[in-house]
């Protein structure tokens, strides 16, 4: 089928996922079992439809540019692991 | 080393920071300076379950910016999601534009040594900028202010049509010139609200494939890109005369040790899998809307060059010089209104205000020196009130008090004297404390005057009228 191992693999990588082998077989075959189900998609006759991104009928939705009151200092860093001088701190990230 | 044996192929990357009020999908301030993460709300902080709602103004600044480069804005304009996980991202994707940017080929001209290039624009989209990371705990922990996060952005692509680091140059600064002139952005580089990476390759003279090319990143100023990407071309000439292979990688330039290193942390492709983004719908831009953004961009650089060139008589490369700042070219005009003498007032601003600028490093900003102030100046000189000699001082002073010329003068009694009977006075003085020059020019050495008048303008410290100094010297002198 379209989808391999290797595929699942660098998949989880790109989410940071560290996976079994057990895991990886097991994706590797759900995966393709979605796909093939999403591909009866493709037996339909799209010739002249519009590609769409939204089922939503609508566009152009949008604010004026008015600045609002932001959160406090203490909703802000209810979920941070950690804090540092009103920062967020986290591992170190090479330049 | 031999890089003229290769053409330099450049495209810029550019980002420019619109200057709306609130950040670009919610409501959060966009001020710069405030203390880290008081700006910042569960949108911008991508917290589960909120939606982001788009900043009108920022689709009309980023409109703006792209009819002001010659773009075509698509009647379809969407939003993508472009995913990488770092954490100046709290989202773990940038809401960006993929395929249906705001605007699509464009170009702006470019003048180096006299001649004008073409140099064409790919795109222009909108995006959000990203968090403010610090590195702290001798590089163990990072500390990360979300207040940046969701600053409205937009990245002006260029075509590889670069060919020289100068080039490069001449085009940020037309780049940064229209975006003032359209009031879209703040556009300082060393303030980090306009900023620029570059995709730079070199290729035999001839070859019509591209060489491999290295992106450049962290030149933080216009001084920056010149020299990172002269460095950069010199670097990759090295290799190629060696017989070597340019390795395609990202680099990062170092303004302190002046060179180029490799930021490849791993051999990794970057695989940002782009999809729309569900969050946010289509935008459908009509010709009314078109035609209103159309009306609200003003006379453009190249567009005054060549007024300022034709109405005042200025040479091309004074015109070039003044327009190339919005605030230089408001100066000018505003001079205009208080004197009718344009080149006079070009000439002040290309050698006095140029030249203190820069030796004081300054900026246009920081100088308070106003069109009134220099207009009436050069009105002041007309009228014989100051000489040009004392002119100088009184702009100085402008330039840091702001006071008008008027003032200045009286305040140091700087009035021009001319008054024959104040000026003979020590025109005797002069010839009798001087008899050796007196001499000179009795014997024909008519050189001796300079030096005469010279005593006259010492004496009368600056204050006397030349002219008339030196009239009644010789007046008297020929007895």
């Amino acid at each position: 089928m379209s989808i391999q191992s290797k595929d699942v693999e660098y998949v989880a990588k790109l989410a940071r996922l560290n996976l079994t082998d057990q895991e990886r077989e097991k994706f590797t075959e759900q995966l393709n079992a979605i796909l093939q189900y999403a591909e009866k998609l493709n037996e339909l006759d799209t010739d002249g439809v519009e590609p769409t991104t939204h089922v939503l009928r609508l566009s152009n939705v949008m604010r004026e540019d008015v600045v609002q009151e932001s959160l406090s200092k203490e909703k802000v860093f209810r979920n941070a692991p950690e804090e540092e001088d009103g920062q967020f701190k986290v591992p170190a990230v090479l330049e | 080393m031999s890089t003229s044996k290769y053409e330099t192929v450049i495209g810029l990357e550019v980002h420019v920071e619109l200057h709306t009020k609130s950040k670009i999908f919610c409501s959060c301030s966009t001020e710069f300076g405030a203390p880290p993460n008081s700006h910042t709300c569960p949108v911008c902080l991508g917290h589960p379950g909120v939606l982001p709602v788009l900043n009108a103004q920022a689709v009309d600044y980023a409109m703006k910016a792209s009819m002001a480069l010659n773009c075509e804005i698509g009647d379809v304009s969407k939003f993508d999601r472009k995913n990488y996980f770092y954490p100046d991202s709290p989202k773990a994707y940038q809401i960006s534009q993929f395929d249906q940017p705001i605007g699509l080929n464009g170009y702006i001209d470019i003048e180096v040594d006299g001649k004008t290039k073409r140099i064409g624009i790919t795109r222009l989209h909108l995006e959000e900028d990203a968090g403010k990371l610090t590195h702290i705990d001798g590089g163990y922990a990072s500390l990360v202010d979300f207040n940046r996060v969701g600053t409205p952005l937009v990245e002006i692509v260029s075509e590889p049509d670069i060919s020289s680091p100068e080039e490069a140059k001449a085009y940020l600064e037309k780049l940064r010139a229209i975006m003032q002139y359209c009031d879209v952005s703040d556009v300082k580089m060393e303030e980090g609200s306009m900023r620029c990476d570059a995709n730079v390759s070199l290729r035999p003279h001839g070859q019509k494939e591209l060489g491999t090319r290295a992106e450049l990143k962290n030149m933080n100023s216009f001084r920056g890109v010149l020299r990172g990407l002269e460095y950069e071309q010199l670097r990759q000439a090295e290799i190629l005369d060696e017989g070597g292979i340019v390795v395609q990688e990202t680099r990062r330039w170092d303004e302190s040790q002046g060179k180029t290193f490799s930021m490849r942390s791993k051999e990794e492709a970057h695989d940002y899998r782009y999809f729309p983004d569900p969050d946010l719908v289509t935008l459908h831009i009509d010709q009314e809307w078109k035609n209103r953004i159309k009306a609200s961009i003003p006379e453009l650089p190249d567009a005054r060059k060549a007024r300022y060139t034709t109405q005042f008589g200025l040479p091309s490369y004074d015109a070039e010089v003044i327009t190339s700042s919005k605030q230089l070219a408001d100066l000018f005009e505003n001079s205009l209104q208080y004197t009718t003498d344009a080149k006079s007032v070009s000439n002040w601003i290309m050698g006095d205000l140029l030249g203190y600028l820069n030796s004081t490093g300054q900026e246009l900003s920081e100088v308070k020196l106003t069109g009134q102030g220099l207009g009436e100046m050069i009105g002041l000189i007309e009228k014989g009130t100051i000489s040009s000699k004392i002119a100088k001082t009184v702009f100085k002073e402008m330039l840091t008090s702001g006071k008008l010329p008027s003032q200045v003068v009286e305040e140091q009694g700087l009035v021009q004297i001319s008054d024959e009977g104040a000026i003979l006075a020590i025109v005797n003085e002069v010839i009798a404390d001087n008899p050796a020059s007196v001499e000179d020019y009795k014997a024909g050495k008519d050189k001796a005057i300079g030096f005469l008048v010279g005593q006259v303008m010492k004496r009368s410290k600056g204050k006397a009228n030349p002219g008339l100094a030196n009239k009644l010297l010789i007046e008297v002198l020929k007895g």
